[in-house]
């Protein structure tokens, strides 16, 4: 049988035996440090596309390392290295420890805790997939999306997983691990019509193994992005403007994602860089706004059991009935405030440090009725899926982008909207809230900040906004 | 360390029976300084190493190819990724066109892309140009209230591409970069923003340009408003101008004319632009950051005139691409990294300057916008369709000055119409990192989204 991945040649369920973790610590310490912290990883990943029924190359790809960074004040020192011998990361730890200036020679002794290990919670492993069956979901998918109508012109459907275990021990005596395995799965159509070309989207991801591709999740993915390229090619364009807008349950969580998750990380905060600094207590939404992050949400994309520091994933609530009631800690920053992480530390790879991120984060949903919510809008636009945005943490002020959305008219959707963004102010938009319906739901997407990218959920159920801008071009 | 390219000759040699192999290999050297309140916030040095291995068979109706790639270049990692990569090949789809380049005989330009500074200057220096940096920005402006970051960083990176092919090729480049954010305040209001200096090394840098630039971005966008909903004309900043260009270049990829993904497909020959409009994807012109010897399979880089005076010339081509468009590579390949395979792409796009200096262009077309930040380009650009709508920050002009900042706006057309409806291009070329160099640009008809 061919089997979709490297073996793994580390041999301790550690990745790395504690005594070797401890030298590298002390050795990181010795130069006076206040605290020195290993992370190491070891990531397999694999790819394939289906692009116009071509297989195109499949991609495996393995990357291990390890990553040290010693703390003295607020002063930072790091170091990464892709050579896990002892001497390699003795001189990681050594150039990590450059920061600490004034000691030197100094004897340290580390003495780890027990080791809590994680295993993944996905049931069938990537490694364990033939790479016959993952051709055999991409054509699936492209068969579904195909047999929805002529108009579908093109089809590309990806494949992609990765298994990522990795060490987390630091000198304060946390030694931990987890194994991370997640599933992605893509389809992209275009539809042709004689107005032009449009596109439409669906991904299928988890924090889980290949149990999450049922051939119902794929015909589904398959059948949601036919239909929506095929629906736009009626569309017309946006009208630009200040305008009531609906939200459908899912995809519109990103607008929390943009308009205030970022602003209620702990990095911005500290640094007086978000609009949310010194709000808390203060009502900062609409009453009907309760907003989670979530990293114990099981199998979603943002899902952790520990986060890159060893800390366990957990719930936080951030706005609670509009109130603002805390923020989101990484180590770091914690430390400075003298509390606890939230579990929200996170790092693309071991070469990078860790920063404060989200997990899942989600609105709690309401009590009406997503068909009451659009019967009660005359005029408005409907946002079935959200694309990507970007915020500045600073002003507050958002970008996002739609790529499915419709006219609302006398309280009916009707007509397709090309696509364009919407924007606004987090503080802004969170205030002007007026209803949230029952029909909770998640999507999976990729956060980028300062360079790094991190999986994370979002979610809500359908809610509407009083007023936001669309960036459209019909007057 | 041992040669790269003698390392990936070395794998090439483990071809077996009818297969074919390209085997690239990376390795740099990083660092980065980050200063805060006058001290160190974050020092890293670093080195990484990769390897990627494509592997190619010959069958009935075409080739099959599978990859696999490796973050180390130890021989159990060079071992496993040999492994994976053959027995991925067995999966993907013949296909007549897929092919590795091949010598074309046109020959590399030697390009000094490497300054030694990136060596020579000390770490303390570095620290101390992060430190300054920070600190100047903070004292520039008594509006300053908080320099969110400051940073300097730099990189040494050497790679090589071989093939059984008969590709050989080695290059270096380096770079080093600081950036600033700060935040200015005027009690009510805050405001961010953002200045760059970028160079081959540290002694490239210009620090004062970057405060200057970054606390006036800043502060000239206090008390910012919404601006009213209308069509207009908006002047593109040299750097917002260079993201536009990159976003065209991206059409103008082979690959995507060939996959029909391009606006620009069959258009060839025609107006696609206004007359004003010359842009070159020039990887040998060394004032451009990008500027590239051999390109991501290891062919020479060359200049590719792909808009002349606004009509559509070319296209860029990888050999694959260019294959199945019945034409030869461009020497555009482009690779994102050890895991990622080439593709067809511009490099390093330039646009011929024009005569009119940025005031002039104010001037010119007395009332508008003036474009100086965009967001939620990846969401709100469809290359596909080409339809455009992303957030801006900038100042209104009017009366051929520059008049009141404004935020919370959206500027939409389709890049079709924008590349027709450029009205002047600017003399103030910039070298910028990135694909694109930049200068002013002012374009007709787009649509502005405020209240």
């Amino acid at each position: 049988m061919t089997v979709g991945h490297y073996d793994y040649c580390v041999n301790t369920d550690t990745l790395l035996e504690r005594g070797i973790v401890e030298g590298v610590l002390a050795t990181a310490m010795a130069r006076g440090g206040d605290f020195a912290e290993i992370f190491v990883e070891d990531r397999a990943t694999s790819s394939a596309t289906l692009d116009q029924r071509r297989v195109e190359e499949l991609t495996s790809g393995r990357e291990r390392g390890a990553g040290i960074r010693v703390v003295v004040g607020d002063t930072t020192g790091f170091a990464h290295t892709a050579d896990l011998s002892p001497a390699s990361l003795a001189r990681a730890a050594e150039a990590a420890a450059s920061v600490a200036r004034a000691g030197g020679g100094k004897t340290v002794t580390i003495s780890l805790d027990d080791y809590r290990g994680h295993d993944t919670i996905a049931a069938e492993l990537p490694s364990s997939v033939d790479k016959r069956r993952r051709i055999e979901l991409l054509m699936q998918a492209d068969e579904v999306a195909r047999s929805q109508g002529d108009a579908i012109s093109q089809v590309q459907v990806a494949l992609g997983d990765s298994s990522r275990r990795f060490l987390v021990a630091n000198s304060d005596g946390v030694f931990a691990g987890d194994h991370q395995v997640r599933t992605r799965f893509n389809v992209q159509c275009v539809a042709t019509g004689d107005t032009g070309m449009q596109t439409g989207y669906r991904p299928v991801a988890g924090t889980r193994g290949f149990e999450l591709l049922t051939p119902e999740a794929i015909a589904e993915a398959a059948k949601g992005a036919a239909q929506q390229a095929i629906t736009k090619l009626k569309s017309r364009p946006a009208p630009s403007g200040d305008l009531p807008v609906v939200l459908a349950g899912g995809s519109g969580g990103i607008l929390f994602h943009e308009a205030c998750g970022h602003g209620l990380e702990a990095d911005a905060i500290l640094k007086q860089a978000s609009v949310y600094a010194g709000m808390v207590g203060q009502q900062v939404a609409s009453e009907l706004v309760t907003l989670v992050d979530d990293g114990t949400v099981m199998g979603e994309w943002g899902y952790l059991a520990i986060d890159d520091e060893g800390r366990p994933g957990s719930r936080n609530v951030l706005i609670e009935n509009g109130v603002l009631t805390d923020y989101m800690w990484d180590f770091m920053r914690a430390r400075k405030e003298g509390r606890a992480s939230s579990g929200n530390g996170r790092r693309q790879t071991y070469a990078h440090l860790p920063l404060v991120r989200m997990t899942n984060t989600y609105l709690l949903e309401g009590t009406s009725t997503p068909e009451d919510i659009i019967s009660s809008t005359p005029y408005g636009v409907y946002v079935a899926q959200l694309g990507g945005g970007q915020v500045d943490p600073t002003t507050g002020d958002f970008v996002f982008g739609m790529t499915s959305a419709f006219l609302i008219e006398n309280g009916e959707i009707t007509t397709p909207l090309r696509d364009c963004n919407l924007i606004g102010n987090g503080p802004d938009v969170l205030k002007r809230v007026d209803a949230v319906a029952n029909d909770f739901s998640m999507t999976p997407g990729t956060c980028g900040k300062d360079g790094q990218q991190v999986p994370v959920g979002t979610g809500q159920a359908t809610m509407r906004l009083t007023g936001v801008t669309i960036g459209g071009t019909a007057a | 360390m041992s040669d790269l390219l003698e390392l990936a000759q070395q794998i090439v040699q483990r071809a077996q029976g009818n297969e074919q192999i390209e085997v690239f290999v990376a390795s740099s050297t990083e660092v980065e300084v980050e200063a805060y309140q006058g001290a160190i916030e974050n020092l890293t040095t670093a080195s990484s190493d990769g390897v990627g291995i494509r592997i190619l068979r010959d069958g009935a109706s075409g080739a099959q190819v599978g990859s696999a790639w490796a973050g180390s270049l130890d021989a159990d990692s060079i071992e496993m990724a040999l492994r994976e990569a053959r027995d991925n090949v067995q999966f993907a789809t013949e296909d007549e066109f897929l092919a590795f380049a091949r010598p074309d005989g046109v020959a590399a330009q030697t390009l000094n892309l490497v300054s030694d500074d990136v060596e020579r200057v000390s770490l303390d220096e570095k620290i101390a140009m992060a430190i300054e940096l920070e600190q100047s920005t903070r004292k520039a402006d008594p509006r300053i209230r908080q320099v969110d970051s400051a940073r300097y960083s730099d990189y040494i990176s050497s790679s090589a591409i071989a093939t059984s092919t008969g590709i050989a090729a080695r290059y270096a480049r380096t770079g080093a970069y600081l950036t600033v954010s700060p935040i200015a305040t005027d009690g009510k209001d805050d405001q961010s923003g953002w200045g760059l200096s970028a160079g081959r090394g540290p002694r490239d840098l210009n620090l004062d340009q970057v405060v200057i630039d970054a606390v006036r971005r800043a502060t000239r966008m206090l008390g910012a408003v919404k601006p009213q909903t209308q069509k207009t004309v908006a002047v593109f900043d040299p750097r917002t101008a260079a993201t536009l260009m990159s976003i065209i270049g991206g059409s103008l990829s082979g690959e995507a004319v060939v996959r029909g993904r391009s606006y620009f497909a069959g258009r060839l020959g025609e107006l696609v632009g206004a007359t004003s409009v010359t842009l070159i994807d020039d990887p040998t012109d060394p004032r451009h950051f990008s500027a590239s010897t051999y390109d991501g399979e290891g062919l020479a880089c060359r200049r590719n005139v792909l808009i002349e005076d606004g009509v559509l010339n070319a296209f860029v081509y990888d050999t694959v691409s260019a294959r199945r468009a019945g034409t030869t590579s461009t020497g555009s390949a482009l690779r994102g990294g050890i895991g990622g395979s080439p593709s067809a792409g511009c490099r390093a796009l330039q646009m011929t300057p024009g005569t009119m200096s940025q005031d002039e262009i104010f001037r010119a077309i007395g009332n508008g916008i003036f474009v100086e930040s965009l967001n939620g380009i990846h969401s709100g650009v469809n290359p596909i369709s080409g339809d455009f709508s992303v957030g801006v920050t900038g100042l209104m002009i009017r009366d051929g000055e520059l008049a009141e900042p404004v935020r919370e706006a959206t500027v939409a057309s389709t890049l079709q119409r924008m590349l027709q409806d450029i009205l002047h291009v600017g003399s103030d070329q910039e070298w910028l990192p990135g694909t694109a160099a930049g200068q002013s640009l002012a374009i007709d008809g787009l649509s502005i989204s405020g209240s």
